[in-house]
């Protein structure tokens, strides 16, 4: 039973379609690498699989449950599937340890207690232990969007999503980050990533999906994908470096 | 001839001055902290419980802000005894400035509100928050530190608004002086002294608020407030 | 005790009317105070600077009532007692000049300075610069919270009748003594006045819209 299926998505804007018919399968503890220029609808369908967007037609079932607008089913969705932010988007007026103990606790009712030692362990697990009682506006944003992956990480879920994470960072800063989502990849975590970043994708993830015009171009396992690319556009994409 | 000060007799009626000083505070107090719940649960109304409701909460504002306050507490004064209710002046006057301040509150508080940005929700219902927990542990407070300049212009203006309360014979400040310038035929030393005294009430309670706002919402920069000037008008 | 009728809902629209005209004359000449104001708030002579905002805050934190009767008992100290409706003008003014001139104020400072930069690299003098690039676009700024604030005015002259002029909120009192019919009394002046303020809150939104979709980025 795949952790992800995603049966022929068509999503459109008023007029403009940007999903044309984009069928995945993604396997417990697989990595999945989206990548494609602007445009290419990665990050749309990305937020397809936890409702942030709604789409037309087709279908998409996530940990068990099925993804349609109903809020009920959003809401037990996102307990099992988390997602981060290309902006982070931490509360800013909440510390990193209550911004990460925040949901459990409202959303799980998870008792303060144990949310404590919960996000204590999350924090440590990104490395950033120090910075329980910091609030946002104090850290990097390196350390930002680690806090933000270990805010996901405290609801305990089964598949993570990972939007352009590293795209607003300052280059000295994405190590810190990759380095994190690579030990969450070797400990059997299943990850879609939208990404520029085309080493990581080709070492890390085990597939790699390039999307082009709405639709995927070419997917396989990412080694392969990238030093034997089929099409002519995924080689000029390669090619090209990933630049938009 | 030259003018001649009679200030004695003024000074004269102090205690009464302490009174309507202390009422006008009070009333002041009360409508500010009754307007504000008033006005967070107006706004999370609107935000949480679909159109019709909105719609509901808009009509109460632009009603309450597009006619003058004196009305409304006529409006209340007078017409709620028709209704068997009868208020006594200075309740009438507690109710009609909550209601009024309400709305203007609820006015900006929205404004904070709307000017929090979709990501912040979308980070908080990506973690499985409903709307309500979203509202009340993601938006409501950034939107309050950022419009609270805004907020405290408007409770400094229901401050000097209890001057209005006069007009149904409640004793507040200004029904005060009223009093004793009938006492005392000395009208201008009264007023000047009155509008001394309103002039010290509504300094000091700005910078009181201004304090309590930096107290409150240590964490939100200066950039990121709301333009007062804006949400004055 | 009179029933409430065409006669009393009459008296109650022609003191709209008088409730208009005083909005009108005491926008118009605290507008020309509140920009003469505005430009003194702006001096480079610091006591100019200092006389105009002094002003301005103390009338921006007293009531309006007071501004009414410190002028109407001011002006009587000399001798001079001026009819209600020239006593709440006057008043009314003096009240309308120091929140005008604050808007205005606000209005030229949010100009962006570049345009300052600008205009003085073509060398144009700085009275060139306020006539034809600054003071342009800072009425622009201004109409928005200048419109929102006329609103405030026609509710701020429903408390004139301190000074003994008669307007709209007043003729609803006198109505509501003799009929005591409160609702329908109270209902028709707020409807009045809503009927005047609505349009005005509307229009004041509207063209805060329109400068907002103009504006450079």
């Amino acid at each position: 039973m795949p952790a992800v299926l995603i049966e022929d998505v068509h999503k459109s804007y008023g007029k403009l379609e940007v999903l044309k018919g984009v069928s995945l399968s993604v396997e417990t503890g697989q990595v999945v690498a989206l990548i494609g220029r602007s445009g290419s609808g990665k990050s749309t369908m990305l937020r397809c699989i936890n409702g942030l967007e709604a789409f037309q037609s087709g279908r998409i079932e996530v940990a068990g449950h099925v993804v349609d607008q109903d809020p009920k089913h959003l809401r037990a969705l996102r307990k099992d599937v988390g997602i981060v932010f290309q902006s982070y988007n931490l509360f800013p007026h909440l510390t990193v340890g209550q911004n990460i103990m925040l949901s459990p606790r409202i959303t799980k009712n998870v008792p303060q207690a144990e949310a404590l030692a919960l996000a204590k362990d999350v924090l440590a697990q990104v490395g950033l232990s120090d910075k329980f009682d910091s609030y946002p506006d104090n850290l990097s944003g390196g350390q930002q969007q680690r806090v933000a992956i270990a805010r996901s990480l405290a609801m305990q879920p089964k598949v993570m999503l990972f939007d352009e994470v590293t795209s607003a960072l300052d280059p000295e800063l994405t190590g810190e980050v990759l380095l994190v989502m690579e030990k969450l990849a070797k400990g059997g975590m299943t990850m879609i990533l939208v990404t520029h970043e085309m080493s990581f994708a080709r070492n890390v993830a085990n597939t790699t999906v390039f999307m082009h015009q709405g639709k995927i171009w070419e997917q396989g396992p990412s080694k392969q994908l990238f030093a034997a690319p089929q099409t002519p556009e995924l080689q000029g994409f390669v090619k090209a470096g990933a630049q938009d | 001839m030259p003018i001649q000060f009679q200030f004695e007799p003024i000074f004269a009626e102090s205690d009464r001055i302490v009174d309507g000083v202390l009422l006008t505070l009070g009333l002041s107090f009360g409508a500010i902290v009754l307007g504000l719940v008033l006005a967070i649960l107006l706004v999370a109304a609107k935000s949480l419980l679909g159109r019709w409701v909105g719609l509901l909460v808009d009509a109460y504002v632009e009603l309450m802000r597009n006619t003058p306050f004196l009305v409304q507490l006529f409006m209340l004064f007078f017409g709620l005894p028709l209704l068997g209710i009868r208020l006594p002046g200075t309740e009438a006057a507690l109710l009609a400035m909550t209601l009024n301040l309400s709305a203007y509150a609820t006015e900006i508080i929205r404004a904070g509100v709307d000017s929090i940005h979709r990501s912040q929700l979308e980070a908080g219902l990506s973690l499985a928050m409903t709307r309500r927990q979203v509202f009340q542990h993601v938006v409501l407070m950034p939107a309050l530190a950022r419009v609270w300049p805004a907020l405290s212009s408007q409770f400094v203006l229901m401050l000097l608004a209890s001057s209005i309360c006069s007009f149904i014979a409640v004793p507040e400040l200004s029904g005060t002086a009223a009093i004793i310038e009938q006492n005392t035929f000395r009208s201008f030393e009264t007023y000047i002294v009155v509008t001394i005294i309103y002039l010290v009430l509504a300094l000091t309670l700005k910078v009181a608020l201004d304090r309590l706002g930096r107290a409150i919402f240590p964490r939100i920069s200066s950039v990121d407030r709301l333009d007062a000037k804006a949400e004055a008008a | 005790m009179t029933t409430f009728g065409w006669p009393e809902a009459l008296f109650l629209f022609r003191a709209a009317g008088w409730t208009l005209l005083l909005t009108a004359i005491a926008f118009l000449i605290g507008g020309l105070l509140g920009g003469v104001l505005a430009i003194m708030r702006l001096s480079r002579i610091r006591i100019v600077r200092r006389i105009a905002a002094t002003y301005i805050l103390v009338i921006q934190s007293i009531p309006v009532l007071m501004v009414l009767f410190m002028s109407y008992y001011g002006l009587s100290l000399f001798g001079v007692e001026l009819p209600p409706f020239l006593a709440a003008s006057a008043s009314l003014a003096i009240y309308v000049s120091a929140y005008l001139a604050e808007i205005w104020r606000g209005s030229i400072e949010s100009v962006p300075f570049q345009q300052w930069e600008a205009s003085a690299s073509l060398a144009h003098s700085p009275a060139q610069t306020y006539r034809h690039v600054i003071l342009p676009q800072a009425v622009r700024i201004s109409l928005p919270p200048t419109v929102g604030f006329l609103v405030q005015l026609v509710k701020n002259t429903s408390i004139v009748s301190v000074v003994g002029f008669v307007e709209l909120a007043r003729a609803g009192q006198l109505v509501n003594n003799a009929t005591f019919d409160s609702f329908r009394v109270f209902g028709l002046v707020a409807l009045i006045y809503f009927a005047i303020c609505f349009p005005l809150s509307r229009l004041s939104r509207h063209l805060e819209k329109v400068m907002n979709a103009s504006r450079p980025h």
